[in-house]
């Protein structure tokens, strides 16, 4: 690369340098509040004395979090919406973009299937339909409800048909002239080269899952079938200001457990900011797959 | 080329995907009608008696459902215009870096807020933006100032709400600009700088114009969000405090058919937004088909 000298070009330089650094320490910063205030004293939290490092350092925000039943059985409930959705999203979504990946040419009714997904993507009927047909499905406090609710999973279908479409034709031109099945085409040729793609919808559907809150406070009729973020939601995002005078706003802080809270909270994003460096590379790719430049 | 033996596996494979379409994407389409409906539970969807547009007449005459699209609408528009300057902006900023493992380090951590939930961010905000959080202490040591109860102000609401976007998406934003900037010609560079041209020079005659078709074509497709305004975010945040700013067409429905049972007054307006968000999608997708030739499948 070229080298710039000159003065004004240094400070520049160095300006650019600092105010990113600005903003990735704001990118940061609230996670990082949140995990000092789960390590703090409940009293020096209350009294706002807690900033950029814990007060009063103590595991026993933690450890009351490990006794409490309701949080793990919905940690669990969590766990189990990601596993089934992901499988389940796996299989259908591999199964469905292969078909689709022909040309209308080699599969004359790809096209109708194709904008009735799309349409199916774009249109909706709101919400109060979708409760209704929750409910006539059964699904009311089901986690199959959370897991299936969602409908069709249509732009990950999109994502992998596209890359599907990208793959070198002569591949499976020679597999066929071998004998090689739809079947053996899908999983013995194609599967094995579309790693980034398969690596992309995953993560999104991991995170999809576990961060959703809201169909399961519409179809989750008791607390215990809440997952995680429903029941986070339920401890954290409750308070009305609007009652709150100046006075009874202090005295709800201090009365409300905002170390364990910000534990809870802490615990509940854990696992994502485990997961998604590793998938980092993979989804980088995966955006700018999203579409194909005719 | 291949003959109609596949069909029937391609049918098969289909198969699941097109069953989860129908019950889960299909079915709910047909509580639409409850829209035209006088809905009553005990007569069940098929048997309530039709009132045709009863439901959107009285939708236009209420005042809250004007207040609440022209707040969807300034909301939205807000978040489009800070989502597709801000990305670019600090893209531009980064790519100006040449240390390899800074620009790393910076990408993976900027990302990190799109991937948390408005649930867990909501309950940050709400935390430290609150009566004794750090921002109302810093405010009051630094100047002297009284606390604020931000979420419950209703002027500050729709800022709030920008901004925390904002902060939440633009790292997430970046991606497809860094990887616009990555495919730009480094001879086109070099033999900028042999002819003399500055830092400045080069940012302006190669590297914008290299960016701004991505840039006009991600503005193209967000006009079709005009009327998202971003349910789960706002669900989080607001109170009835804000209700005046910040009440938004999603929240609305939701409070009115699931919390207040009036299921064929908020399927109407249900209805009507995704019927004018389909409007919308379809003209931008046009628009960046026939002018940047773009696709999605």
């Amino acid at each position: 690369m070229i080298e710039e000298r000159s003065l004004i070009s240094k400070f520049y330089n160095g300006f650019n340098v600092i105010l990113i650094i600005a903003i990735t320490l704001l990118c940061i910063l609230p996670v990082w509040y949140t995990l000092v205030v789960s390590l703090s004293d409940r009293a020096a939290v209350a009294a706002g004395n807690v900033f950029l490092f814990p007060k009063g350092f103590t595991f026993s925000s933690y450890e009351t979090i490990i006794s409490d039943s309701q949080f793990l059985r919905s940690f669990l409930i969590s766990v189990q919406r990601v596993i089934y959705g992901t499988i389940i999203t796996f299989i259908v979504v591999l199964l469905m973009a292969y078909p689709l990946s022909k040309t209308s040419k080699e599969f004359k009714h790809r096209n109708i299937i194709m904008w009735l997904l799309i349409f199916c993507m774009l249109f909706n009927g709101g919400i109060v339909p979708w409760f209704m047909t929750m409910k006539s499905l059964g699904l009311i406090n089901s986690i199959w409800g959370l897991v299936l609710g969602g409908g069709l999973p249509v732009f990950n279908v999109i994502l992998v048909m596209n890359f599907f479409r990208n793959l070198p034709k002569e591949m499976e031109e020679s597999a066929l002239i071998d004998g090689a099945g739809p079947w053996r085409i899908l999983f013995g040729i194609f599967l094995p080269l579309s790693t980034p793609v398969i690596a992309t919808i995953l993560v999104f559907t991991i995170v999809g899952h576990w961060n959703e809150f809201f169909q399961a406070l519409m179809i989750m009729t008791k607390n215990e079938n809440y997952p995680l973020q429903s029941y986070i939601r339920q401890v954290t995002v409750t308070l009305d200001p609007s009652k709150v005078d100046a006075e009874t706003a202090k005295r709800l802080t201090s009365l409300s457990n905002q170390t364990l809270n910000a534990a809870k909270i802490f615990i509940s994003m854990l696992p994502l900011l485990v997961i998604y460096p590793f998938f980092q590379k993979y989804f980088v790719k995966g955006i700018t797959l999203g579409s194909v430049k005719g | 080329m291949q003959n109609r033996s596949a069909y029937k596996h391609y049918y098969l494979m289909l198969l699941p995907g097109l069953l989860w379409l129908c019950f889960f994407n299909l079915l709910p389409m047909y509580g639409i009608v409850m829209a035209f409906k006088d809905f009553n539970p005990g007569l069940g969807i098929f048997r309530s008696d039709w009132i045709g547009f009863e439901h959107f007449k009285y939708m236009f005459e209420l005042d809250d459902s004007k207040q609440v699209f022209k707040n969807t609408i300034i909301i939205a528009v807000m978040k489009m215009i800070g989502n597709l300057i801000v990305p670019m902006l600090f893209a531009l900023m980064l790519n100006e870096v040449k240390n390899r493992l800074f620009t790393r380090s910076v990408q993976t951590i900027v990302y990190l807020p799109h991937f948390l939930s408005w649930v867990i961010i909501a309950g940050i905000l709400l935390d430290i933006f609150s009566y004794t959080g750090p921002v109302n202490q810093l405010l009051q040591t630094w100047f002297g100032k009284d606390p604020i109860l931000f979420f419950a102000n209703a002027e500050l609401f729709p800022w709030l709400v920008v901004i925390s976007d904002v902060w939440k998406e633009f790292g997430f934003g970046a991606i497809i600009y860094f990887a616009a900037l990555t495919s730009i010609n480094p001879e086109m560079y070099e033999a900028a700088a042999i002819d003399g041209a500055s830092q400045w020079k080069r940012l302006t005659s190669i590297t914008l114009p290299s960016i701004l078709p991505v840039a006009i074509l991600l503005g193209t497709l967000s006009l079709g969000n005009i009327l998202n305004a971003g349910f789960d975010q706002i669900f989080n945040l607001y109170n009835p405090s804000v209700y005046s700013t910040g009440d938004i067409i999603d929240t609305w429905v939701y409070r009115a058919g699931l919390i207040d049972m009036q299921y064929g007054l908020a399927t109407a307006v249900g209805l009507l937004k995704s019927v004018v968000g389909l409007i919308l999608i379809s003209i931008s997708y046009t628009l960046a088909y026939r002018f940047a030739n773009y696709r999605i499948f």
